[in-house]
């Protein structure tokens, strides 16, 4: 067993934020996401695990729609953001997008300067009346991103010449400027060296404070440090979902218990 | 492990020197050695080629640079001219191009009793070394300056092609047995004039800027009106095949869903990109000229044709550079909230820019170098004499193209238009290296920025 140090973080009585209702996920005839019901709270992080292909991302890309732009993916079932649907064909995704933010597997800078990549959300929204307020909100979302220090000086560089840690803090941050309410990182530091995901994990756990964050990792170690639920996907079921310590010290499921004692995966 | 060879030599011992090649290894070295004397044998061969034609171009070609001219005085005698003495325009403009041939050939009469060459030959014979379009030139002077009538004043007329022709070596003594245009005594005569430095060769803007003149004269024949006509019709197909590649690239590879049409078009635009070009000649001439009835060897018809050849290279090369832009920065963009068009345009498109406009001027140089339609829509011929003087009449007048003007040169008999037809080809590969090396230079310069 790993030796897992998931201090007894006392979890408030939370809100729902986003809630799953059979959700059923198609890639042509291929049956990816299998009847996932789950609860996703406000203001904490929630980690998908499970063996690579099993689904995490499927799931986290119906989260904010993303999975629109693959023809042949199907989403049925309902997944409420506030109580609301977000696949109603009212909701545009575009919109939902802003309010949902996302952080790939590779960090993806536009081939801009630093400041153009987070002030293009907010332009492109109009959350900024003028150059000033625009500066503002890239100074508060580098800020938050934990890159500001590094980056003040050289805003008109180029965001694809930063290091690798540096540039998913800046997608970090690019996510941020939008003012999501969600935030799914799919793998976010998978590309990272440890002492990057190490500044990536300090800054999730700051996000907690505003955000509802939702991370799919492949490294338990990660999802033990810092999540508050873990959800554990087998084969596109969702198998068991609970807080953090709890899955890692004493899970229900046998098929939780042998993945994470390294039997599948 | 044992090391099983297909020629069946012994497998490798343990302990065996580095120190010594083995016979596999020798074998294997030697093959490598001869194949890279192959390449290096195919590329002298293509480079050996390649020096062949610039060097046969610029040998043929570069005649058709330089020009011979004859320096005359001219008396603009007033009792021919202008008989009435009034300098009335209409009195003036009744005098004839043959009214003013006299009086070239009493201006070289003149010049050789001045010189005191001796020669046997009439003064018709001897005015015989001008250019035929000599009368023409110096009636345009007089009708535009009527005033210098009664005057005498130094003229630069062209040379025959004959005598041009003498100058550059084409034409020799041995070589004008059988030619009526030009006699012996008239060369004997050409080295005295030269001598006087009353002849002489020099450099011949008019080839560049002139237009095409009849088979009676190819002394005075330029490219400049074809290229005018090869220009306006490039402004056809830019103004056409970009918007339409672009916009129809951008539909196929970014929000057309993968469906069995998309295959049909998909197929059907490779297909349209290996139509030979005289089929779109063909078409244009059914469609644009029979039917829409567009006129006759205008460069707004060949422009459209050319149009329908460049649409499937700037789509292939513009779908190719769609392709080639990472998916995560479409990714990023709909991330943050964009619409797939912001998406495209903010963000995709400018990363493809480069390779878009590589593969539009590739498509551009194909269709200034094309031929085979332009002979279908009338634009082949002895066809434009004065460069057009406006947008208008440079796509709807009848013009030529620089290769179609190239391709006319070469038909016709008198060898001195042949000199012509190298020197358009000069021309022609000046464009499009020019334009292939802004192409590669563009690519080189954006390649892959992310
Ligand atoms: N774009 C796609 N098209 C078809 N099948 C896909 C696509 N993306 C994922 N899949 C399939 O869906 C299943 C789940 O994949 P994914 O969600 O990426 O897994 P994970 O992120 O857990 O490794 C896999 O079997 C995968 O092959
Ligand atoms: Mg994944």
């Amino acid at each position: 067993m790993y030796d897992i140090a998931t201090t007894e973080k006392t979890v408030e009585q939370q809100v729902t934020k986003i809630s799953a209702r059979d959700v059923q996920v198609y890639y042509g005839e291929s049956h990816a996401i299998k009847d996932v019901n789950v609860d996703i709270e406000d203001k904490t992080v929630t980690a998908f695990i499970g063996p690579s292909g099993c689904g995490k991302s499927t799931f986290l890309r119906c989260l904010n729609r993303m999975n629109d732009t693959i023809d042949i993916c199907k989403v049925k079932g309902e997944i409420l953001l506030d109580g609301e649907n977000i696949y109603d064909p009212k909701v545009d995704p575009v919109q939902l997008r802003a309010k949902v933010g996302m952080v790939f597997q590779k960090p993806n800078p536009f081939p801009k300067s630093i400041y153009d990549n987070i002030a293009y959300g907010p332009r492109i929204h109009g959350l900024a009346r003028n150059k000033a307020e625009l500066d503002e909100i890239v100074e508060k979302s580098l800020r938050r991103g934990a890159i500001w220090n590094e980056v003040k000086d050289r805003l008109d560089a180029p965001g694809t010449g930063l290091s690798g840690g540096q540039q998913q803090r800046l997608c970090i941050a690019r996510a941020i400027a939008t003012e999501p309410e969600v935030l799914l990182m799919d793998e976010p530091c998978s590309a990272l060296d440890p002492i990057a995901t190490a500044q990536v994990e300090e800054l999730i756990d700051e996000l907690r404070q505003n955000y509802s964050v939702v991370i799919v990792t492949h490294s338990m170690q990660q999802a033990a440090r810092v999540s508050q639920k873990t959800a554990f996907f087998h084969l596109g079921n969702l198998v068991e979902f609970g807080e953090t310590g709890q899955i890692f010290t004493n899970p229900e499921d046998p098929r939780t218990e042998s993945y994470i004692t390294g039997r599948i995966g | 492990m044992t090391d099983i060879s297909q020629n069946g030599s012994t497998p490798r011992k343990h302990g065996e020197t580095l120190m010594k090649l083995t016979a596999r290894t020798k074998r294997r070295n030697a093959a490598e050695r001869r194949f890279q004397a192959y390449g290096i044998a195919a590329i002298a061969a293509g480079l050996l080629m390649l020096a062949i034609l610039v060097v046969n171009i610029v040998g043929n070609g570069y005649g058709a640079f330089t020009q011979t001219f004859v320096t005359l005085d001219v008396t603009l005698d007033a009792a021919k001219l202008d008989k009435k003495g009034q300098r009335n325009l209409d009195d003036i403009k009744k005098v004839s191009t043959f009214g003013y041939a006299p009086l070239i050939q009493k201006a070289i009469e003149a010049k050789v009793a001045a010189l005191g060459v001796k020669t046997d030959l009439k003064p018709k014979d001897m005015a015989a070394l001008l250019s035929k379009g000599a009368p023409a030139q110096l009636r345009d002077y007089v009708l535009e300056h009527p005033d210098a009538i009664g005057k005498t004043l130094s003229f630069r007329f062209l040379a025959n092609s004959r005598v041009d022709g003498y100058l550059k070596g084409r034409v020799t003594r041995h070589s004008i047995e059988n030619d009526k245009n030009i006699s012996v005594p008239q060369l004997d005569l050409t080295d005295q004039l030269v001598k006087a430095g009353v002849i002489e060769k020099t450099f011949n803007s008019e080839f560049i800027l002139g237009s095409d003149a009849s088979d009676q004269r190819p002394e005075a024949a330029g490219i400049g009106t074809s290229m005018l006509g090869s220009l306006f019709m490039m402004l056809v197909v830019l103004a056409l095949s970009l918007p339409i590649g672009v916009a129809a690239s951008i539909f196929l590879e970014e929000f057309a869903p993968k469906a069995w049409w998309t295959d049909v078009i998909e197929v059907n635009i490779s297909n349209l990109a290996a139509v030979p070009s005289i089929v779109f000649g063909i078409l244009g001439l059914a469609v644009f000229i029979n039917y829409m009835n567009q006129p006759m060897s205008a460069p707004l018809v060949g422009g459209l044709v050319l149009t329908l050849m460049t649409l499937p290279t700037i789509i292939i090369s513009t779908r190719a550079a769609l392709k080639a832009v990472p998916p995560s920065i479409r990714d990023a963009a709909l991330g943050v909230g964009a619409s797939k068009m912001q998406a495209v345009f903010h963000h995709v498109l400018p990363l493809a820019a480069p390779g878009i406009l590589t593969g539009t001027i590739i498509g551009l140089a194909q269709a200034l170098g094309e031929t085979a339609p332009l002979l279908l829509i009338g634009m082949v011929g002895f066809i434009a004499s004065n460069p057009p003087d406006s947008l208008a009449a440079g796509l709807m007048e009848p013009n030529s193209a620089m290769p179609a003007q190239i391709y006319e040169w070469a038909k016709r008999a008198d060898p001195a238009f042949y000199e012509r037809a190298w020197g358009g080809i000069i021309i022609l590969l000046v464009f499009l290296v020019t334009m292939n090396t802004l192409a590669v230079i563009l690519r080189r310069r954006f390649e892959r920025r992310w």
